[in-house]
């Protein structure tokens, strides 16, 4: 395999080793916001350093087929990179991760097509194993791609006998894995890479639009996993190395949105819960709402001393961004002192909400997580929700019959007073009702994010 | 390489990568993830060695697929995440 190469493979192994500490010293400079783009750009450096080293340890018999791929691949995520929104990058990061994990399932479909013949029982499980991981995370990647894109429905799809239906995929494939491990074979390796792409569609199509971020930072964990696996195939210690740090970091970022949701992984993924955001109102008796217009806002939040925002998915949806930032700045140009909480499941991915807020030029020390504002409400004039709904539910907190009680939530009922901007009474994703919305301290603003706030920065200007 | 080095090289990588992101504040959850899937576009590297070494026409597919898919990953990876890193900034106006 060496006979063309152009440098020692001792030496190519320490580079790969090399470029793997670069990626951990990139990664610990995320650790802070100051260092984080110097950060990102050394694991870049890593990278590049790596895919050189390959490019000349072997030699290479098909240059063609590596321009093209490099000039298209490269192309493409370029063009995406550069052209998304950012209110859309849920799923241009679930996209990402669903090319990572597909490449991974290609290069030990490729290995199998090469050695069948001489594949050992470590090789037959590495192979197995990676297609089935990379597979998964390629197809349920793209479905969770179109959920949040709006391509399909957010809300969770399911089937007749889904239960048996399931089982009997899940047998399906354990099956074949072990029939690919006992005799490595083309056609089995084609089969199972089919029922695998299978299985991610039907698993995150049954899983509701709000449960994204939950099943991102998953498919986040599988992407890394299969390149771990992959490394596992062609034996190369840079894959596992890396493929290891990010199956921790979507191990860690999964287990936080779960906490922060008060469920169990299993509940999330198999209990197909919640629609996405759009359900009708919740039945029952029409409860009274104090309902205000933009110029009660303007006021309301123009002679407060303090106000914390909290924002939602509604912020990301109108686009409203900009216009918050706009208000927040009258209001401090007024004396106001201006702190946003951010729930860590607001939005659609983990740090959804924080991504927007620095678009629209919010300096991040004013973005507070909620272990470091949760106990700051009760001592706030004004506690402003832009588009969020469940996390400001005080049922969570109040009543345990409630489907979200004992969730970490935003006690933005707390203040002295709560403005709500919302385009309805409808409920969020766990479809119950907010007692919030009927509370007398609060003061319902119903009008879409954007347009809501607009109104507030006009009624402002003639405070 | 043996098995058990494979198991033991990922293992330790795998609480290094524990020990490092679980300090990442919240607000650099979204970076950190298009980041981490960046270096999980690591597997360029098999991909690359697929796509040159084979010669039949499923190497020559396959490996074209496997290099396209890792380098979307890897090129838009790094770059969207520069991106959005450059608009974090601290407040610095009087």
């Amino acid at each position: 395999m060496n006979g063309g190469a152009l440098i020692d493979p001792i030496l190519a192994g320490y580079l790969y080793l090399l470029a793997a500490v670069l990626f951990i010293v990139g990664l610990k400079r995320l650790q802070s916001p100051a260092t984080a783009r110097r950060g990102n750009q050394i694991g870049g450096a890593g990278m590049l350093l790596a895919i050189v080293v390959t490019l000349i340890r072997y030699e290479i018999l098909n240059p063609w087929v590596i321009v093209a791929g490099v000039v298209v691949g490269g192309g493409v995520g370029l063009w995406l990179a550069r052209t998304v929104e950012m209110t859309a990058m849920p799923q241009l990061v679930a996209a990402f991760n669903g090319f990572g994990g597909g490449a991974s399932a290609l290069v030990a479909a490729a290995e199998l097509i090469e050695n069948q013949g001489n594949l050992d029982l470590r090789a037959g499980i590495t192979v197995a194993l990676t297609v089935l991981v990379g597979a998964v995370t390629l197809s349920g990647s793209f479905v969770a791609y179109a959920k949040l894109q709006g391509l399909i429905p957010g809300r969770p799809f399911g089937y007749p006998g889904q239960k048996v239906g399931d089982s009997v995929l899940a047998l399906l494939i354990v099956a074949l894995i072990v029939w690919l491990v006992i005799s490595p074979n083309v056609l089995v390796m084609w089969v199972l890479l089919a029922l695998s792409l299978f299985l991610g569609i039907v698993r995150v199509i049954q899983i509701g639009g709000a449960d994204m971020p939950v099943v991102i930072s998953l498919l986040n964990a599988f992407s890394g996993v299969a390149a771990a696996l992959a490394g596992f195939v062609i034996q190369e210690n840079a894959l596992i190395i890396s493929g290891a740090l990010v199956g921790a970091s979507g191990l860690i970022l999964t287990n936080i949105m779960v906490k922060a949701m008060n469920r169990t992984l299993g509940h999330v993924l198999f209990a197909a819960f919640g629609g996405d955001g759009g359900g009708g109102p919740v039945g029952g008796e029409a409860k009274p709402v104090r309902s205000a217009n933009s110029e009660d806002v303007a006021i309301a939040l123009g002679y407060a001393d303090s106000v914390i925002i909290v924002p939602g998915y509604g912020l990301a949806v109108a686009q409203a961004q900009h216009n918050l930032k706009e208000l927040a700045d009258m209001l401090e140009e007024r004396g106001v002192e201006v702190r946003y909480g951010i729930h860590p499941v607001a939005g659609r991915m983990p740090g959804h909400m924080n991504v927007l807020l620095a678009e629209a030029d919010v300096p991040y020390d004013k973005l507070f997580a909620l272990d470091e504002i949760e106990d700051d409400f009760p001592h706030t004039d004004v506690a402003l929700v832009v588009g969020a709904n469940d996390v400001v539910n005080p049922s969570a907190r109040e009543d345990p019959s409630s489907a979200i009680y004992g969730m970490p939530i935003m006690n933005v009922d707390l203040a002295k007073h709560a403005i709500v901007i919302k385009r309805s009474l409808s409920p969020g994703f766990a479809g119950i009702d907010n007692p919030l919305f009927y509370m007398d301290n609060t003061l319902m603003f119903f009008a879409d994010a954007k347009r809501g706030i607009s109104d507030i920065v006009n009624s402002m200007k003639e405070l | 390489m043996d098995l058990l080095i494979s198991i033991t090289v990922f293992v330790l990588a795998a609480y290094v990568g524990f020990e490092v992101i679980t300090k990442v504040p919240p607000t650099l959850h979204t970076p950190l993830m298009s980041g981490s899937n960046a270096i999980s576009g690591i597997t360029i590297i098999g991909a690359l060695v697929v796509a040159g070494r084979y010669a039949g026409v499923a190497g020559v597919v396959l490996g074209f697929l496997a290099v396209s898919f890792a380098m979307i990953n890897v090129v838009g990876g790094f770059w969207v995440t520069d991106r959005m890193l450059q608009m974090f900034k601290r407040e610095d106006r009087p």
